[in-house]
């Protein structure tokens, strides 16, 4: 039987029911308003009043509207099927509504249940199984999708039967298991998972020892993001959040990429849906649209529901990690969430923490982020969840309540900076406020190493200095005028603005310069490296600032030309013969 | 509302606060309207049996005993072709007394289209003013609001761009409206001979702040019917933002909500972005397209209304008064079109992305020799060209009295170029160079 209620207060979205039986926390209900069906999440119970939220406008709704609980906390589905689909935070897809207006309780199904899949078999009877191990495989667009033991499925099971190769649909039983006390279960393709439970079916998370190349340097280079980590990106209105974001999830070398668009504008996302499936991933000269998954709760959807969106894209990654694949989460923006969470802690009448946050707004967010990671795999291989989110601080003030919670959770800082968007030097990613606590890790380096060249992140930190110098001498110059410092000072500074223009910059609008892969970067990179420490000995400040004007010019025009092409070489030689001109002087 | 047969009327009032009073009364729906002792009231919130109603023209003169009838449905309005041409208050009621609009009653704030079923804004709105066609081009479905100080002649500038863009119909939605500004609105309409494709809905200082918040809801009730049902290109304007977000303010402070940066109130962002996100292109060619004005206070955009707004919008443009010309310029450093990308060079000429940029590249390069001649530093040849440049640039292109199309701004740029720079100074593509440089 289930439990039912009656509702007995209305406060915005947040409903409170008398309930007639139990009830638990994060429970699952359904309110009925008139003839409409609306989903809501138990938030907190006080005697036998359930306080809900309700993932949708409550306009309508009377004392003692009808209620009914449903014994499971908020569940993604998981299938064959969900590649390439547009979700809403619900996991509803969006293009299955067939109305221009989401109508309230609309609710569509995440996979096609009817569709039949090519299913082959991996395991065979007499194996011994456990949650999330690889009974079969089916082919997802591209992918090798495999069929697990259920996640929730605790404990030991052998294996009793597998469907032979054939077509099945999700729902059809391709596997039979049987626990120690000979109880049998049937497997179909389908799965539920509550989305705010982390997925802990893997032998260990051990420390990320690889890089997630994304071909926008100032990451790769300056501040590499590693595989299974977890990074940010603050910046104010206008810094550039989302355009870096799109970059990424074009670029990035992973097998899935999901974006949660959370309380952000829809044209935004109707950019991916337009642009995504006109674009080629340049690794496996297939449509984008094959490794992307879109899960979408713009601003003026329901706010309850932007909470849901990020724990149901991060599910979703959590399940294809389990595969073995290497998936990118990426949120755009997590304010957005944690401003849900604060009008509903304000609802609730709870006390408020700084800037009325809920004071829980850290653990909540430290604890979403520790669900991104590298594992392995009950069967000794490796998937990843790297995660990424924009924080879109207030009033661009980075001491705010959520960059300060995600600076600890997160181990990437990607600063975008107010100054150097309005100077137009995009990406606005601070060189000096940024890091990568990655640099540190010994894997990272030894496995940066092997990837790119010996020392490699010596000489990272090395064009480090050359910007913070490059900084220090311009203040001095500013302070004391052009004429007021030493020469030196002069170069130093446009040393640091040739490792700005030519390796922080990048033109996410330009066919060539947007996606710079790795072998790129490292030859830009010492190039620019090389010229760096050299000692030019001009005469005046004049010439210093002409000099290097001209080599920036060129350095660019290298960016912009196609890799190892006839005019890519030319420019390189240019540059060369440049710079032995003025040292012949 | 003319009382219903078998109505219930209440007549005990449990408390009353300055915008809001509760009573005990059964059967009622959230949003639901009532009327409270002849005013309108919306229920905000219930709790068994106690039903907290806000009344919007606020409560003085209310009474414990004071009459309270539900209407039994949320706010609503009567949408048809006959809206255009009207004034309405807040509550959708005729302005100057003339006949109800007869139509379909349509509940105003509902629901939000699918992203997916949006198709991308790809179709240019001309203004005739450089400062947004040329610098920071507007398209249909775009949000967009002017961050003004009060003293800027914003409405005028907006009145302006309704009238030159070619909408099939503007609506108009005044929050606070002075009443002044409000006859001001009237008047130009009339004159332009536009009045019959204009919709307004205005609240003017006169009126209960608290009133205020129905107006953006109804405004785009009507937008939605235009764009939706007949396909239209809708503009609305919506003035002044920032005294909308003011009366949310008011009404979470009296109910006791603990509010969040600058009192405002926790839901701020939401709340806003419920309005502009109505702006919207439509499969059926139909469009919503959403300028705004936000004052600031003393030009700060990072409290809490222009912060959380500039999230939510695609861009925003700034007025300036620009001393060298005596004129009000949009200023070409601070504004920003999002949407731009999408129409300049594609459904304007070629050469309109690298003239925008080479335009505001030199003013900037005008801006430093400023600052060295305040500094009292010699100026070069090339900062004296710069200022003078600067000069006609603000004259014959920023100034918002400039009416002219994007083509002859695109001209009037390339004289400029040619009047004080060398062409390696300008630094345009070769090809764009040798088409259309000015001898």
């Amino acid at each position: 039987m289930k439990t039912t209620g009656r509702v007995n207060g209305i406060i915005s979205n947040i409903v409170i029911v008398k309930a007639d039986g139990a009830v638990g926390q994060n429970e699952i209900c359904h309110v009925y308003c008139g003839d409409t069906k609306m989903m809501a999440e138990v938030i907190k119970v006080i005697g036998d009043d359930a306080y809900v939220q309700v993932f949708d406008s409550t306009r309508g709704l009377k004392i003692g509207d009808r209620v009914e609980f449903e014994g499971h906390m908020l569940e993604a589905t998981l299938a064959p099927g969900i590649l390439s689909r547009n979700y809403d935070g619900l996991q509803n897809d969006l293009e299955k509504m067939e109305s221009l207006f989401i109508e309230r309780g609309s609710i569509t199904d995440p996979v096609d249940f009817d569709k039949k899949w090519e299913f082959k078999p991996l395991a065979k009877a007499g194996d011994k199984v456990s949650a999330a191990s690889w009974l079969g495989e089916v082919k997802e667009q591209w992918i090798s999708h495999k069929i697990m033991v259920p996640f929730v499925m605790t404990g030991n099971y052998t294996v009793k039967s597998v469907a032979a190769a054939g077509e099945y649909k999700v729902t059809d039983t391709v596997a039979v298991v049987t626990d120690a006390d000979g109880n049998e279960y049937n497997i179909t393709m389908v799965q539920k998972w509550p989305v705010k439970q982390a997925v802990r079916c893997y032998t260990e998370k051990p420390r990320p020892s690889k890089v997630m190349e994304t071909g926008v340097r100032a990451i790769d280079t300056f501040n590499p993001l590693a595989e299974g980590g977890t990074g940010f990106i603050p910046g104010p209105f206008g810094a550039g959040k989302t355009v870096l974001q799109h970059a990424i999830s074009k670029q990035a070398d992973a097998d899935v990429i999901i974006i949660v668009a959370c309380g952000e504008r829809a044209n935004e996302v109707v950019e991916i849906f337009k642009e995504f499936p006109e674009l080629i991933d340049p690794r496996t000269g297939r449509n984008l649209m094959e490794r992307t998954i879109i899960i979408c709760n713009t601003s003026n959807m329901p706010v309850a529901a932007r909470e849901a969106s990020v724990y149901t894209g991060m599910t979703i990654g959590e399940y294809y990690r389990a595969m073995g694949l290497k998936v990118l989460v990426m949120a755009d923006s997590t304010s957005r969430w944690a401003q849900a969470l604060r009008e509903m802690s304000n609802r609730l009448e709870e006390l408020p923490g700084q800037d009325a946050f809920p004071v829980d707004l850290s653990a909540i967010i430290s604890n979403f982020y520790s669900r991104a990671g590298l594992v392995k795999l009950t069967n000794g291989q490796t998937g990843s969840v790297t995660f990424l989110g924009t924080v879109s601080p207030a009033g661009g003030n980075l001491k705010e309540p959520v960059t300060e919670s995600t600076k600890k959770a997160a181990r990437c800082f990607y600063a975008l900076s107010q100054g150097r968007a309005d100077s137009k030097r995009y990406p606005a990613i601070d060189p000096l406020d940024s890091y990568s606590k990655y640099l540190e890790y010994p894997e990272i380096k030894e496995y940066l190493d092997e990837r790119i060249e010996k020392d490699w992140v010596e000489m990272v930190y090395k064009g480090k200095t050359i910007v913070q110098r490059g900084k220090e001498a311009n203040d001095q110059i500013n302070i004391l005028g052009d004429d007021g410092v030493p020469v030196d000072y002069h170069e130093r500074f446009w040393k640091s603005e040739l490792v700005d223009f030519v390796i922080l910059q990048q033109d996410a609008f330009d066919d060539i310069d947007a996606n710079c892969p790795v072998e790129r970067q490292k030859m830009m990179y010492k190039m620019v490296l090389e010229v760096c420490d050299k000692n030019f000995a001009f005469t005046d400040f004049e010439q210093c600032s002409q000099y290097f004007k001209g080599l920036i010019n060129l350095f660019r025009q290298m960016n912009y030309s196609e890799w190892e092409s006839e005019k890519f070489f030319d420019y390189k030689k240019q540059i060369e013969d440049y710079i032995t001109n003025a040292l012949n002087k | 509302m003319t009382t219903r047969a078998f109505q219930k009327i209440y007549t005990k009032i449990d408390n009353i606060t300055k915008a809001t009073v509760t009573l005990r009364a059964e059967g009622v729906g959230n949003d639901e309207l009532a009327t409270v002792g002849g005013k309108l009231a919306q229920v905000v919130k219930i709790m068994g049996q106690n039903v907290t109603l806000q009344v919007f023209a606020g409560t003085e003169g209310l009474a414990t005993d004071s009459e309270v009838v539900f209407h039994g449905e949320p706010p609503k309005l009567k949408v048809s072709d006959n809206l255009a041409g009207r004034f309405f208050n807040a509550y959708g009621e005729p302005l100057e007394g003339g006949e109800i609009v007869e139509g379909e009653a349509r509940e105003i704030g509902g629901p939000t289209v699918n992203p997916f079923r949006r198709l991308q804004p790809s179709e240019l709105i001309a203004t005739g003013i450089a400062g947004i066609d040329l610098n920071n081009t507007i398209v249909t479905g775009q949000k967009i609001p002017f961050f003004a100080d009060p003293d800027q002649p914003y409405n005028a500038v907006m009145a302006n761009v309704a009238l030159r863009a070619k909408a099939d119909k503007i609506i108009l939605g005044g929050m606070g409206l002075t009443n002044d500004d409000f006859l001001y609105f009237k008047q130009v309409f009339e004159n332009a001979g536009a009045l019959d494709r204009i919709v307004s809905f205005v609240n003017t200082t006169e009126n209960p702040p608290v009133e205020r918040l129905l107006v953006p809801d109804m405004a785009l009730t009507a937008a939605e019917y235009f764009a939706v049902d007949k396909g239209e290109k809708v503009l609305v304007l919506l003035t002044d933002m920032t005294l909308y977000a003011d009366a949310l303010a008011i009404v979470s402070n009296r109910m006791d909500q603990i509010p969040s940066k600058d009192s405002m109130p926790g839901s701020l962002y939401s709340d806003l972005a419920k309005i502009y996100e109505k702006a919207v292109q439509l499969p059926n060619g139909g469009s919503i397209t959403i300028i705004a004005v936000t004052t600031l206070s003393g030009g700060d955009i990072t409290h809490a209304i222009p912060d959380n707004t500039g999230y939510i919008t695609e861009g925003q443009l700034f007025l300036r008064n620009d001393s060298d010309t005596g004129k009000v310029i949009v200023d070409p450093f601070r504004s920003l079109s999002r949407l731009k990308q999408l129409v300049i060079g594609k459904k304007t000429r070629e050469d309109h992305p690298q003239v925008m940029n080479a335009c505001v590249r030199l003013y900037a390069d005008a801006a430093n020799a400023k600052t060295k001649l305040e500094n009292g530093f010699d100026l070069s040849d090339y900062d004296e060209r710069a200022l003078n440049f600067a000069r006609d640039y603000s004259e014959r292109l920023l100034a918002i009295d400039i009416n002219i199309g994007i083509t002859e701004m695109l001209d009037t740029a390339w004289t400029l170029f040619a009047k004080y720079f060398s062409k390696q100074e300008v630094a345009i593509k070769a090809e764009l160079i040798a088409k259309y440089w000015k001898e």
